[in-house]
């Protein structure tokens, strides 16, 4: 019995210290990233590659989630709303919850299941068919190489990303509001600013910088350390995307709550 | 000059490399023989700095790769062209730009000037106006070859070989032996060759090393190979499947 005792807590001792190394890992890896932007000059044409990859290429499924969202968002608040007569705030529900914590949440989450997962299995792909080491004997640092561009497109295009969202999140209330529930257009546009203020915006762009670090310092890590084939690479996919999402919900958390108490 | 004392390497708790000692001359081309699995590889890697041995030292121009920081490292790297085993070509980059690499980001050479080497460099290795295709479209064969023009492109003065004409045809394979004995006769490159195939062995080599159980247990010119007094030398490199390697 206290044999059994020890070893479960030895084992939760080592679980605890194995993460507390992974995330000193993640940090200097993101550490790195930022001094290898900030030490040296990038290829253009390689961000704009990578920019295209993870901002323009994901427009798509970025607009069709958001308008969902936007709908579900009204739809789930009218039948509240509705029963309190108070038809009125529906507009300010969308908008703030919207720019507060769908838009960036829901962005960080699909990017890191699309770029992050592309980064993290390219990254591995290159790790386990040797080409990071040959980056590294033609003297090329392949955090420089690779990790940075990457880092500075996530961190500009997923804000970017954001607010696209937020807009078409918002738009897609209005069009159920407007047609489906007879709230009038100029009402619920002027109630949308009226609810929205600079910094509710402001904060879930901060957050989404946060998300974009998240995802491209997790994805390049699992993939930069991918080993055995094919079956390596899909396991650094896996958890790429795995820890990505954990950390970005638990990082909405951290902040959310912050800037509520400060 | 490369000097190699003591090497030790181990990799999941596999002894490959024990106590390792090989010389190798400014200007001299030294082939290492040995089995399938007995560290070539390992060896190879050791020597950039892309594995940390356990314990001993690889001095290169006075420099201990081992131990040397970022900068130094990658100064000493710039001038070691290795061809990796697996090619190891970029596959996201074309023909072209894999073979130009080193030179497009280490060198202030205009685009015109690099273009022109890596049409040389890929001249030299038998292939022609391929500059534009990716390495998923080549063969095997081209794909060693285009690794090998790779690592020469920028004319270091060390070049490591990982098995140069393993997978490309015979005819091909001794233009690529002719080659490696022209960069050593011309342009004076140290060269370190890994290969199984004996004949590329006698025709390339200044010396021959013979890589056994983790240690270099003859290393002799090809002559002196050939005519070697030690059973597992003999067995070798005459291949036969009987004898003390195989016990
Ligand atoms: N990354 C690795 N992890 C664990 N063991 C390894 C690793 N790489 C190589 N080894 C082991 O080290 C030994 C030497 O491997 P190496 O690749 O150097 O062989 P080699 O002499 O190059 O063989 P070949 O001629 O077939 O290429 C092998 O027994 C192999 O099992
Ligand atoms: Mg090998």
């Amino acid at each position: 019995m206290v044999y059994r005792m020890r070893d479960c807590f030895s084992r939760l001792g080592r679980k605890v210290l194995d993460s507390i190394y992974y995330a000193g890992e993640l940090s200097l890896l993101g550490a790195r990233a930022i001094f290898g932007l900030c030490a040296h000059p990038l290829k253009r044409k390689q961000v704009i590659a990578q920019m295209n990859k993870v901002g323009i290429d994901s427009l798509f499924i970025v607009s069709l989630c958001a308008l969902f969202i936007g709908i579900v968002l009204v739809l789930q608040s009218a039948y509240q709303m509705q029963k309190l007569g108070a038809e009125r705030f529906i507009a300010h529900l969308v908008a703030l919850s919207m720019c507060r914590e769908l838009g960036p949440v829901f962005t960080a989450l699909i990017i890191a299941g699309r770029a992050g997962a592309s980064i993290s299995a390219e990254l591995g792909t290159m790790k386990v068919t040797e080409q990071i080491d040959a980056l590294e004997t033609m003297a090329t640092n392949p955090v420089k190489y690779l990790v940075c561009p990457r880092f500075l497109a996530l961190v500009t295009m997923l804000p970017l990303l954001t607010v696209y969202a937020n807009f078409i999140g918002i738009f897609g209330g209005y069009m159920v509001a407007v047609w489906k529930l007879g709230i009038t257009s100029t009402m619920y546009i002027s109630s949308t600013f009226e609810a929205l203020a600079l910094k509710d915006i402001f904060t879930g762009l901060f957050k989404s910088v946060i998300f974009a670090v998240i995802i491209c310092v997790v994805s390049c890590f699992q993939g930069l350390r991918a080993e055995g084939g094919a079956e390596g690479v899909g396991k650094a996919t896996t958890l790429a995307v795995v820890v990505s999402f954990v950390l970005i919900i638990a990082a909405d958390c951290l902040f959310t709550a912050l800037f509520y108490f400060v | 000059m490369i000097e190699i004392i003591n090497l030790c390497k181990s990799l999941d708790e596999q002894r490959v490399l024990k106590n390792l000692n090989l010389t190798i001359e400014k200007g001299e081309t030294c082939v290492i023989i040995g089995r399938s699995g007995c560290g070539k590889t390992v060896l190879l890697k050791t020597i950039v700095g892309l594995l940390k041995p356990d314990s001993g030292q690889v001095i290169i121009e006075n420099h201990d790769i081992t131990r040397v920081d970022e900068r130094e490292l990658n100064r000493l790297r710039l001038r070691i062209g290795l061809l990796f085993q697996s090619s190891a070509l970029f596959d996201s980059l074309s023909v072209g730009e894999n073979v130009g690499f080193v030179l497009r980001e280490h060198s202030d050479l205009d685009e015109a000037a690099v273009a022109k080497r890596v049409k040389e460099s890929l001249e030299l290795v038998g292939l022609e106006g391929v500059e534009e295709q990716l390495p998923a479209e080549l063969s095997g064969g081209m794909k060693k070859r285009v690794g090998l023009a790779r690592a020469i492109c920028a004319r270091p003065d060390i070049i490591l070989y990982d098995e140069p004409t393993t997978g490309v045809d015979p005819i091909m394979a001794d233009a690529i032996n002719t080659l490696i004995r022209r960069l050593h006769d011309k342009l004076e490159v140290t060269s370190i060759a890994v290969t199984h195939d004996m004949v590329s062995a006698y025709k390339i080599a200044d010396r021959i090393s013979m890589l056994y159980d983790g240690r270099i247990i003859e290393s002799g010119t090809s002559e002196e190979i050939k005519n070697s007094k030690d059973p597992i030398v003999q067995q070798f490199i005459t291949g036969a499947a009987q004898g003390p390697i195989t016990g």
